[in-house]
């Protein structure tokens, strides 16, 4: 039933791409139409799913002679991220009802990105995990740099050999365990029996983690993320950062760690601390999230904020998952969804209420517009929306990052003290923008100031309302009844620590 | 020499001659008065159907040998196997380009045009079978000759008869290179044919006359496979020969190269051995002899190929013209093959040679079927975006980047095409060209261990990943930048449906790769 996500969404791009020009609400509404039906069926895959673990949904041979399989199965993990998947489509399609150039591509574009993402959440073959991953690339580059807006061609295509060169090492990964586990099988369960030596996983876990990491926006190697949110347009940023990024945490959880455990062992020798692969990439999570959270509060472009909050957050993940006990992980996979939530409501605020009505996102600009009074609806959904990102309790923020620092205390103590640093600079910025952004008492310069009184801003429309009804609420629902999704995850979690893949 | 048996193995090249041929007489002396139009739908339909007849018994014959006298020591010529594979894909690629040529109206001479296609068709054929040098001669020179005067085709094109000239020199140059590494090879052996050749330098071991012999055949059939250094010559061609011919080029005789570089490197136990045996030495000393000399012999392949791909991509990134552009990527994705090709099993000495032979030859027939299946996907994909390129330049008048701007606008399908044809190039997902790329490195990672074949797969990959920015700045211009002219791009309906139906080939050989894959097999 959850496969159907993947084919409604491809068949929706394929409509979308063939329907006739100058209809806009027609693409709209199928979109609406798709999009609402994949949440649909998550939703009710994810209600089926509680209570069991591993459902495999479809397996066929795919090239026999190679082990391929055709197969898609979802545990708790898989389900959860579907769930957000769902979700972040209906938004971003919410969210972009007022898009009138070239929509039915537009859909397209934004319906294949979101039938790769179901399928490599779905996916329980390597290989099949990594066509639906490099499927997913394309549409990116597409949508950023046809509908994107600051420096959209150069920030396009930086994602997409980012993301290229990201998969290009995932793919030599897959190629060396393939080889190494005798080329029987690429299915997961089957490389996680393999048991590969210990000397190729020293090498295979680092080249596919950081392979993926670079998707996961891992510092050194984020610095497509802030560009290519900024030039995104409104939706795009919200999938980029809401779900695309989790692809790349997803895989390194599932694959990296799942299929190379012990490259996570230490060396036998440390240097300046450090003395294992654990230990390099939880220094590179912690600088993220406080060279991401340092960034953000210097900037000067609203979006890019946000785009930097992203890392930052993203960081929070690499932590949980390097952390490798049961409650670090599970607050990393919870905090997957819920970042996806919020940065998804934080780009849609910013983007598509905020900028298609001020057409400016420098903080100094919207100073001056008293966006509070004017604009009330969107200075009430960004306090949420950053409060929720600051990790205040009541929302799902709050639940992730405190599980995800506990399982940092567990691991290494240091770990969790530089994290927090990272949340009080969380905090600074969050309240720098929202103040700078709708509260601030600044007025104009005579010159500046309209003399006939403020043009007034076009009201809020309903897709608007409802996207951001939508996600809020449900990380309201889920910060105060985390059960719902920690009674998935957790025992996938447990399952996949135990016994790599199984 | 049985003449039954001759008559049979080269019933192929007969029909394709006798195609050409008929070609000649109908359009020159039937339909001398009639209109251009006529005489192209003419002449393309005598030659795909002769190319069609010329499949059968491709297809029909089994494995089989044209001897000329008794024993493995005379084979002149081959069938089945992988023979049978790149011969029908030679005669498929060649019926594609034909059908390329409606609508592109460089030449008047429509008659000469597909009898030279169809006879370098033929050359093509003979080269792919052939077991003896002399034979492997003529099959080369009959193809290489076909191809520069089809390079020369477009007369009113200064490009055109310079690039031939370049082609022509360089060709011939080459020509010579492998002649004089032929005449070596006679020279420490005594005999012309293939088999006898391998078999007689392993047993006295590669003496430094052989290395010798061996980079100047290297040199000479590197230039028809365009790999570096050999490479100079390609994207001249490339950017001068009418489309039809440069898809012709860059597709069939890139199939008929590469299946001769399969017997060359490749076939040397998978032949019947029964006659070498009887010579004195035992299968045992005849493998471990050969496994000792060639990985010697591959690394001058594997340099190649390296130097392939680095050069191929990176000369593409600072490409303007989309001809040239696709010259250098046939430049790397020639250096990809030649990686599949020069991967062989390394035998440690220990245990018995037999043994390990047969315990390797699933994976050395895994790695056959991959540098197969990769050239013969590859033909396919450059034919269509040589179409495309084709279509594009004869409405805008050039090939450069710009010439493609707004073509989503222009004309959408052909768009899509472009889009397909390109990613499957760069590699990507569910497309042909992913599952070719992956198959091959799987294949080659399989077979032989170790850390050589491992960086270079690595640079392989590191490759493809830096050659989708060149390929995504075409499909840029042909998607996301504002369109100057805006004027629809008509394409001749055969010619449209030629593309799509290479599209959707793309499309569905890659989501269903066994398809291919099982076919390739079965030989």
């Amino acid at each position: 039933m959850l496969a159907w996500t993947i084919y409604l969404s491809f068949a929706g791009a394929l409509i979308e791409a063939l329907l006739p020009k100058g209809k806009a609400m027609h693409a709209r509404c199928l979109a609406l139409a798709v999009s609402v039906a994949g949440l649909a069926i998550a939703v009710s895959g994810f209600i089926y799913g509680m209570g069991r673990g591993r459902v495999v949904l479809i397996d066929v041979p795919w090239v026999p002679t190679m082990g391929i399989h055709y197969l898609l199965a979802a545990d708790g993990i898989s389900r959860v991220l579907v769930l957000l998947t769902g979700l972040a489509a209906v938004a971003g399609v919410l969210f972009s009802w007022n898009i009138e150039f070239r929509t039915n591509e537009f859909f397209a574009f934004f319906l294949a990105l979101i039938g790769g993402v179901y399928g490599v959440f779905l996916s329980f073959d390597l290989f099949l995990l990594f066509v639906f991953y490099e499927i997913a690339i394309v549409p990116k580059y597409f949508l950023i740099a046809i509908w994107g807006s600051t420096r959209r061609e150069y920030a396009a295509m930086k994602l997409a050999l980012y993301s290229f060169v990201g998969s290009a090492m995932v793919l030599i990964g897959l190629l060396a365990a393939y080889a190494a586990s005798g080329s029987h099988s690429t299915g997961l369960v089957a490389l996680g029996h393999a048991n590969l030596p210990v000397s190729s996983q020293m090498w295979l876990f680092p080249l596919v983690f950081v392979g993926f990491g670079i998707l996961a926006g891992m510092w050194p190697f984020h610095t497509w993320a802030p560009t290519g949110h900024v030039a995104a347009p409104t939706a795009a940023s919200m999938l980029l950062a809401g779900v695309v990024m989790k692809l790349g945490a997803y895989g390194c959880l599932r694959v990296a760690i799942g299929l190379f455990p012990h490259g996570l062992d230490p060396w036998g020798f440390s240097f300046i601390g450090v003395g294992s692969w654990r230990d390099v990439f939880a220094v590179l999570a912690v600088v993220g999230i406080v060279y991401g959270a340092l960034v953000a509060l210097a900037q000067t472009d609203f979006k890019f904020v946000i785009g930097y909050s992203s890392v930052s957050h993203m960081g929070f993940v690499l932590l949980g998952l390097v952390t490798l006990n049961q409650i670090g992980v599970t607050g990393a996979v919870l905090q997957m969804f819920s970042h996806g939530i919020i940065a998804g409501l934080l780009f849609a605020i910013v983007g598509r209420i905020v900028y298609d009505r001020t057409h400016t996102r420098q903080l100094a600009e919207l100073e001056t517009m008293h966006l509070s009074k004017r604009l009330p609806f969107a200075a009430w959904a960004f306090v949420v929306a950053g409060i929720a990102s600051m990790g205040l309790p009541g929302f799902s923020g709050f639940v992730a990052e405190f599980q995800v620092l506990v399982g940092a205390w567990i691991a290494k103590p240091w770990w969790t003290l530089a994290a927090g640093v990272g949340i009080v600079v969380g905090v600074a910025y969050t309240w720098r923008a929202t103040q700078k952004a709708f509260f601030s008492d600044k007025l104009p310069t005579p010159e500046e100031h309209p003399k006939t009184g403020w043009p007034s801003f076009a009201a809020i429309t309903w897709p608007e309302a409802t996207g951001v009804a939508l996600l809020a609420g449900v990380s309201l629902f889920v910060g105060l009844y985390p059960r719902i999704l920690l009674d998935a995850i957790e025992p996938a979690v447990a399952a996949l620590l135990a016994g790599g893949g199984r | 020499m049985n003449y039954s048996d001759l008559f049979r193995i080269t019933l192929p090249e007969a029909i394709l001659e006798i195609a050409a041929l008929l070609v000649l007489i109908v359009d020159l002396g039937l339909l001398r008065k009639a209109a251009v139009k006529v005489r192209l739908a003419v002449a393309v339909f005598l030659g795909a159907c002769g190319c069609a007849a010329a499949l059968i018994p491709v297809e029909m014959q089994g494995a089989s040998w044209l001897t000329f006298g008794k024993g493995i020591d005379s084979t002149l010529l081959g069938t089945g196997g992988f023979i049978a594979v790149a011969q029908t894909g030679i005669l498929v690629l060649t019926i594609l380009t034909l059908l390329l040529l409606f609508d592109s109206g460089f030449t008047k001479h429509i008659g000469e045009f597909v009898a030279v296609v169809l006879m370098a068709a033929a050359g093509g054929l003979l080269v792919a079978s052939a077991q003896d040098l002399l034979v492997i001669f003529i099959g080369l020179e009959l193809l290489s000759l076909g191809l520069y005067i089809l390079t020369a085709f477009a007369k009113n094109s200064g490009k055109s008869a310079e690039a031939a000239m370049k082609y022509y020199l360089f060709g011939g140059m080459s020509a010579a290179f492998l002649l004089f590494g032929f005449s070596y090879f006679y020279g420490l052996t005594g005999t012309t044919n293939l088999a006898l050749i391998q078999y007689r330098i392993t047993l006295t071991g590669p003496s430094p006359l052989f290395y010798v012999a061996w980079i100047l055949v290297v040199a000479g059939l590197g230039f028809k496979i365009a790999v570096v250094p050999f490479h100079l010559w390609a994207p001249d061609t490339y950017e001068g020969a009418p489309a039809p011919a440069a898809a012709f080029i860059a597709s069939v005789s890139k199939v008929a190269s590469f299946a001769l570089l399969i017997t060359l490197a490749m076939n040397w136990w998978l032949q019947p051995g029964g006659d070498l045996a009887a010579d004195g030495h035992s299968m045992e000393q005849i493998l471990r002899a050969y496994y000792q000399a060639w990985p010697q012999l591959a690394t001058v392949l594997l340099i190649a190929a390296a130097g392939s791909m680095l050069l191929g991509n990176l000369a593409a990134l600072a490409q303007s013209s989309v001809r040239r552009l696709l010259a250098y990527s046939a430049i790397a994705h020639a250096g990809y093959i030649l990686l599949g090709l020069a991967a062989h099993p390394t035998f440690t000495g220990v245990g018995n040679a037999v043994d390990f032979n047969l315990a390797n030859l699933f994976a050395t027939q895994r790695t056959i079927q991959s540098v197969l299946f990769y050239v013969l996907t590859y033909g396919l994909t450059t034919v269509g975006a040589f179409g495309v390129v084709s279509v594009v330049e004869r409405a805008t008048g050039s090939d450069k980047f710009d010439s493609f701007l707004g073509l989503h606008k222009r004309n959408p399908v052909l768009a899509a095409v472009l889009l397909v044809l390109f990613l499957s190039l760069a590699g990507i997902p569910p497309l042909v060209g992913f599952w070719a790329k992956f198959n091959l490195f799987a294949a080659v990672l399989s077979e032989r261990a170790g850390a050589v074949p491992f960086a270079l797969v690595c640079l392989a990959i590191a490759m493809s990943a830096v050659s989708l920015y060149y390929y995504l700045q075409v499909l840029k211009r042909a998607y996301v930048m504002p369109a100057v002219d805006e004027s629809r791009i008509k394409v001749h309906p055969v010619v449209m449906l030629v593309l799509v139906g290479i599209a959707a080939a793309v499309v569905l050989l890659g989501v269903f790769p066994t398809v291919l894959g099982g076919w390739i097999a079965r030989f």
